[in-house]
């Protein structure tokens, strides 16, 4: 846009303060007094489709991401609305829908792995190898000492009682299909999911 | 019908500005209107996160007070609220009342005739009222104008703010984001005239359910509103959490509007103009040393402003 | 939901009760307001309050919470004896007809086989009566006196107006109201959908609400119609999926169940699930059990899988009680039974019912590991957060891992909604810090085991040595790889019956008719084949065109299943193959096959004569108005008290303390002591969601945190005045087992209730906020609520309690 007057020229024009204001009211407003609607925030984004992560409506959301995935940027979420194309939502949203961009970038977002030792008060932080391997070892332990082939009657059962799992009912079928196929092999039996509650 | 015609040769008004803007292209832009029907709302607050997601305001976290509300109020990081009102009629019947509480961006809006900041104000064409903060000073006198109490100061930047109807997505050929998400379709958005026949349906609608009083909510005080209401008791507004029966812009504002505006002569000091205005808001020479400091810190902003712009502008 | 989101817009009359949809789910509550306006419907509201759905709704009726079997036990004697009620198709679509044993009966409140000592029943004599070839006796006249119909009408026949008022403490003009509205949809042409969620499941007799609600649209000739159907509205993202690939403790995945200890034979387990038809010639679908079986068995086994090996029916954990869900397990957990737990993306702390048994229970675990995109209550339960997490960190001796996981935004693949539509969705962005997908971290978990197993050997390590783990990256499958082993493929070329070959190996399944039990097809959820074939992805479909203007587009996404939007829309046509009435069309027999709108929940080639019934899954092809032996408390629903009531005793059975609460329930002595009474606890209590949070989650996020900032509960403005609160007060909730403190939301939606000549008062507890996030912090409403599930889920008792409240 050009000026016709700068904004600099234009307060020179009158005194300091007020004085401007009242120069202003007799006519001598620049263009930029009206430049008043904001930069449009959604020019150049990465429109990316994705669903609602709440409630089984499953609404069709847009994640507006900063960022083209290119291999020198890392994108971010910095806007989320409501498909149109959707069927059942049609573009709206509930409050919470509204809100998913607060959850993705959530100051409660965890970051990385961390351990709380026993009788400690605090987190401390991790390596994934460490978490995963004191973890398995924790597992197969358990699962050595426990594990029950046959029960008191003597039928088999193949099966560990003594350590559990809740699956999530916000993670994915493949996250869903690959715990239960994980779980059921090592003969888990206390598993359950948000369903039962 | 909407797309780029919101664009800046078609601002009709602009607060304290007395020359006219461009309007020859404003002929064929169509007015925009928001319409919330509150009888389809469910009080969910979705329009209210949008906005504050679209709009990247986040306001305080609040306190319960023992109603649904929140936030309780307008602030100038929430641009609207909703309002519960449990309402029981003569027969015992129990209503939950709930009203979407935004700038009601009137055809005749006193925030505009008020404002002595030239440009800080505008009303686009499409009928949107849009602050342009940028040349506010803070003076609180849109609040004064406004006849439905919207606009709030930010004790920030000493700023007033409110709802724009989301100009810069309007502008973009998109409705605003509250619009958008409502999960009901309470809140609707398009041609004035669109969503006057929309509201004279869902009116007519809520009668054939037997609401005999079901009307359309959009007050001649103010030549009417861009954001209008369809009511079940549209003879009773002040039911929906006072929402006024006969707003219109105080009289002092169009006093200040017909006759002195014109005037705009250095005579009309600001000082004068405070006292004035003032007197509309709070009565005579209660809080003069605010508004006087209220002056001098707009001066030092305007003082400060400039230094910065000429080291921006070697 | 046996329909879809979007078709509750052709409904007549809309009931919600045991849900709060424009609270809960207020996108999918847009076609409720659709069908208002566009079909002209009335939304009927049926809850303990005035609710945000009840605002705008065309009629609203309170009910004291746990008792709608009352509600609308009345209604089937109502629909009955008035005669409104679907007469063609219950006598073609329904069991009525069908003869009950003569050793089945029901008396004073309790069906035939009650042990008075374990507290459980004999179920044998729950059946039909059957003739020589195994198939149930029929009266198509419906008059004789052992007939599903005549049981019926004389076991509701108890329920009178008169007292299911004085149980439900709904006004009788108002009940007789509700119950006019339903009885409209009688009419072919009209149709009444039921919304409902966890206002019905979370109870004692949760599952029996939920069949009375079933009978009722049975009745009502509802299921398999357009604007029709039993449609639980969900409450996860993904908690259909999960619940179709079968992460609860006793199933595999397409509802398919493990073993139990006592079926030591493979071929005894699968007749027992290969279930015949009961009446002849009907589809009895599960028949064909062995081929999903076998084809699951061939997806996670891979060739160590063999006819040989009964298909490692050996490798399959077997269950020693019917259920491991979560009472049983933490009561486990709180007697030291239990070493370790994972959760991931679950926080039962804040989740399960008595908080301060769960915080003990944890702490009496030697590990517990966290996998969640968030910090939750249940990461951090030793840690002391004053009052609202009073412990003793010093003293709990766990070991916790947090292990941060990837959102939504930060990741593919596909979850199922309420409808059953599988939708595909896409990576926008990295995840924070070094956070990682579940899949990765079940992965790594399990490599890691096997390992140790590799190298050390230990306990049955066969299964887990031999897990099929085609992956590329074996650290890291694909969300890709995994939905095409759930889909499925062909292991080797596959023919139909007359040798034609229907799918070569290595192809994808179409569908799951293509699965076979020879060991030639593995497929990891048989419900799900078909959303992923040769054609590519189909959960990815975005075609949201509605060329019918039916409401079903069959372009976008998948629904299982076999991409069918309505089930049992067979229901949809009289038996002669014409749609009910043309408006509500779905399928129809055009003289050759089945066609329509949507795809056909049926044989397409069936004919109308060979009077096959539409629910193709049950063994009669009828809709269960009795249900057998499959629940544990009766073959018919029959209202019980919740375990802690307002009242004394049921009052349908007052003599009989046996009857009073559900005689089928499990309870765990600890747990029954912790149980209240109404003189300690007079108010009866309810646990819901609100619009602006999602359970423990929302509170970390500032946009929802600003929207609802701080714990509340709600009383009802006498309660408030007889005791004293005002609007914004502080006050103390307290049950038997511990106590909140909350802002007194004081309210006129919720009104006193006359029950059993005794005013009865309910105070509405949200289930949000607790000691983390952006809220105001507080204590969690799990506090309060009662250790007892449902007699067939397990599910808690979260929606019936007693409280009492005082003012701080």
């Amino acid at each position: 846009m050009t000026l016709r007057v700068t904004r600099r020229q234009f307060f020179k024009l009158g005194a300091a303060g007020m004085a401007t204001s009242s120069l202003a009211m007799m006519g001598f407003a620049p263009d930029s007094a009206v430049a008043s609607i904001r930069h449009f925030k959604l020019t150049g984004a990465k429109i990316t489709r994705s669903n609602c992560t709440y409630c089984s409506v499953g609404c069709g959301v847009l994640l507006y991401s900063r960022g083209d995935a290119a291999i020198n940027n890392v994108d971010n979420i910095y806007h989320v609305e409501g498909d149109p194309d959707h069927p059942v939502s049609r573009g709206s949203l509930c409050p919470k829908g509204a809100g998913l961009l607060d959850y993705i970038q959530s100051e409660s977002r965890l970051r990385y792995p961390e351990v709380r030792e026993p009788g400690s008060n605090e987190w401390k932080r991790i390596s994934w190898d460490e978490a995963l391997d004191r973890i398995a070892r924790l597992m197969k332990d358990d699962r050595d000492a426990n594990f029950e082939v046959r029960d008191s009657v003597g039928d088999t059962v193949n099966r560990w009682t003594t350590t559990g799992m809740l699956a999530a009912s916000a993670s994915s079928n493949e996250t869903a299909y690959c715990t239960q196929k994980i779980v059921r092999s090592l003969g888990m039996v206390v598993l359950d999911n948000q369903a039962r509650v | 019908m909407r797309g780029s015609q919101v664009n800046q040769q078609d601002i009709i008004a602009r607060s304290a500005t007395k020359v006219p803007s461009p309007q020859v292209r404003s002929g064929n832009v169509e007015r925009v209107t928001k319409l919330i029907d509150v009888t389809r709302c469910i009080g969910c607050k979705a329009c209210q996160v949008a906005c504050s997601e679209w709009n990247d305001l986040r306001d305080e976290v609040g306190e319960c007070v023992g109603v649904y509300d929140n936030p309780l109020d307008l602030t100038p990081d929430s641009w609207q609220v909703m309002r519960f009102n449990e309402f029981e009629d003569e027969q015992g019947n129990l209503e939950w009342l709930i009203r979407k509480d935004n700038c009601m961006h009137c055809a005749d809006p006193g925030c505009l005739a008020a404002c002595p900041a030239p440009g800080a104000i505008v009303q686009y064409a499409n009928g949107i009222v849009d602050f342009n903060s940028e040349h506010c000073i803070g003076c609180g006198y849109c609040v004064t104008g406004c006849p439905f109490d919207v606009p709030r100061i930010s004790e920030v930047d000493g700023k007033s703010y409110k709802c724009t109807l989301c100009s810069d997505r309007v502008f973009n050929g998109l409705e605003p984001a509250c619009v958008k998400s409502c999960p009901t379709g309470s809140i609707m958005f398009g041609t004035r005239e669109d969503m006057l026949d929309l509201a004279d349906t869902r009116t007519d609608f809520l009668k054939s359910r037997g609401h005999e009083n079901a009307g359309i909510y959009n007050p001649e005080g103010v030549d009417g509103t861009h954001v209008i209401y369809v009511l079940k008791h549209a003879d009773r507004p002040q039911l929906y959490n006072d929402l006024p029966e006969n707003p219109s812009i105080s009289p002092m504002v169009s006093t200040w509007k017909g006759v002195a505006k014109p005037l705009a002569s250095a005579a009309i000091g600001l000082a004068a103009l405070t006292g004035f205005f003032h007197y509309v808001a709070a009565g005579p020479n209660e809080h003069g040393e605010e508004d006087e400091q209220a002056v001098r810190d707009d001066e030092a902003r305007e003082r400060e402003r400039e230094h910065s712009q000429r080291e921006e502008q070697p | 939901m046996t329909n879809h989101w979007v078709d509750i817009r052709n409904a007549d009359v809309i009931l919600t009760m045991g849900g709060n949809p424009a609270e809960a789910h207020p996108v999918g509550f847009r076609w409720v307001m659709e069908a208002r306006e566009h079909n002209n419907a009335r939304l009927v509201v049926v809850d303990p309050r005035f609710n945000r759905t009840a605002a705008v709704a065309d009629y609203y009726a309170e009910i004291r919470t746990g008792t709608d079997i009352a509600f609308l036990g009345g209604l089937i004697n109502y629909l009955i004896e008035s005669d409104q009620y679907q007469r063609d198709y219950v006598l073609a679509y329904t069991d009525a007809s069908l003869i009950v044993s003569p050793e089945f009966g029901f008396e004073d409140g309790l069906f035939t086989g009650h042990d008075a000592e374990s507290g459980g029943y004999d179920k044998s004599s729950w059946q039909y009566e059957y003739d020589d070839d195994g198939h149930a006796m029929r009266d198509e006249t419906l008059r004789h006196p052992r007939c599903v119909f005549q049981l019926m009408r004389q076991h509701y026949s108890r329920y009178s107006l008169e007292l299911v008022s004085s149980i439900c403490g709904t006004p009788q003009d108002k009940i007789q109201h509700v119950w006019d509205m339903l009885a409209e949809t009688a009419a072919p042409d009209k149709t009444l959908t039921i919304l409902y969620a966890l206002g019905w499941t979370q109870h004692s007799i949760g599952s029996q609400i939920i069949r009375t609600g079933a009978i009722v649209q049975l009745l009502l000739g509802n299921m398999g119609m357009r604007g029709g159907g039993v449609n639980a509205l969900r409450g996860h993202s993904n908690i259909q999926g999960l619940t179709d690939l079968g992460l609860l403790s006793n199933l595999l995945p397409g509802y398919m169940s493990l073993p139990s200890h006592d079926e030591q034979d493979y071929e005894e387990y699968i007749l027992q699930r290969a279930r015949t038809p009961l009446l002849p010639d009907e589809v009895s679908y599960w028949r064909h059990y062995e081929r999903f079986h076998v084809s699951l068995m061939k997806a996670w086994y891979g060739d160590a899988a063999t006819e040989d090996n009964n298909w490692c029916f050996d490798w399959l954990p077997k269950l020693g009680v019917p259920l491991y869900d979560i009472l049983h397990t933490f009561e486990r957990m709180h007697k030291g039974e239990m070493t370790g737990y994972i959760c991931q993306g679950f926080n039962p702390l804040a989740a399960f019912p008595h908080k301060h048994k769960s915080t003990e229970a944890l702490s009496r675990l030697k590990f517990l590991v966290v996998i969640d995109p968030l910090r939750t209550e249940t990461a951090e339960f030793w840690k002391n957060y004053g009052e609202f997490n009073d412990v003793d960190p010093a003293a709990i001796d766990t070991e916790v891992f947090r292990l941060p996981t990837t959102a939504f935004a930060e990741e593919d693949g596909s979850i199922v909604n309420s409808s059953r539509w599988l939708q595909w969705f896409w990576q926008a962005a990295p995840p924070p810090g070094e956070a990682k997908p579940d899949t990765a971290i079940m992965a790594g978990i399990f490599l890691r085991m096997k390992r140790l197993y590799e190298e050390e050997g230990g306990a049955f390590h066969e299964p887990i040595l031999n897990l099929h783990w085609p992956y590329r990256r074996p650290e890291d499958p694909s969300p890709e790889e995994l939905a095409r082993e759930y889909n499925g493929w062909a292991l080797e070329d596959v023919y139909d019956e007359n040798r034609n070959l229907v799918v070569r190996a290595g192809q994808q399944i179409e569908d799951f008719g293509l699965l076979r039990a020879d060991g030639s097809t593995a497929c990891g959820c048989w419900i799900f084949a078909g959303c992923w074939t040769d054609r590519g992805n189909q959960m990815m479909r975005r075609d949201n065109s509605d060329p019918y203007g039916s409401g079903q587009t069959l372009g976008w996404a998948w629904a299982w299943p076999a991409n069918r939007r309505i089930l049992y829309n067979r229901a949809s046509a009289r038996p002669d193959g014409t749609p009910w009435a043309a408006r509500k069309a779905v399928v129809w027999w055009d003289g050759e096959r089945w066609v329509g709108n949507d795809v056909p929940d049926f044989p397409v080639t069936s004919a109308p004569d060979a009077s096959q019934g539409p629910f193709i899954m049950n063994q009669t092809g009828r809709g269960q108005l009795f249900a057998r032996d499959r629940m544990n408390e009766g073959p018919f629903p029959e209202h019980y008290e919740p375990f802690e009531s307002p009242i004394d005793s049921n009052p349908l059975h007052p003599n009989n303390p046996l009857a009073k609460n559900n005689p089928g329930a499990r309870v765990f002595a600890q747990d029954r002591e912790n149980f209240g009474t109404s003189e300690e606890f007079p108010y009866a209590a309810t646990s819901y969601r609100l619009t602006e949070h999602f359970h423990y989650w929302t509170m970390h996020n500032r946009l929802n945190a600003i929207a609802q900032p701080e714990k509340f509960v709600e009383i009802g403005a006498a309660l408030a005045e007889e005791l004293g609160i005002a609007k914004g007060d502080r006050v103390r909730v307290s049950s038997k087992r511990g106590h909140i403190d909350a802002v007194a939301v004081v309210t006129k939606r919720i009104r006193p209730l006359q029950v059993a000549g005794k005013t009865v008062h309910q105070v509405g507890i949200p289930l949000h906020w607790g000691f983390l996030g952006e809220t105001r912090k507080s204590h969690l409403s799990n506090t309060l609520t009662p250790a007892v599930g449902d007699a067939n889920t397990q599910t808690p008792e979260f929606k019936s309690f007693l409280v009492r409240v005082d003012k701080l």
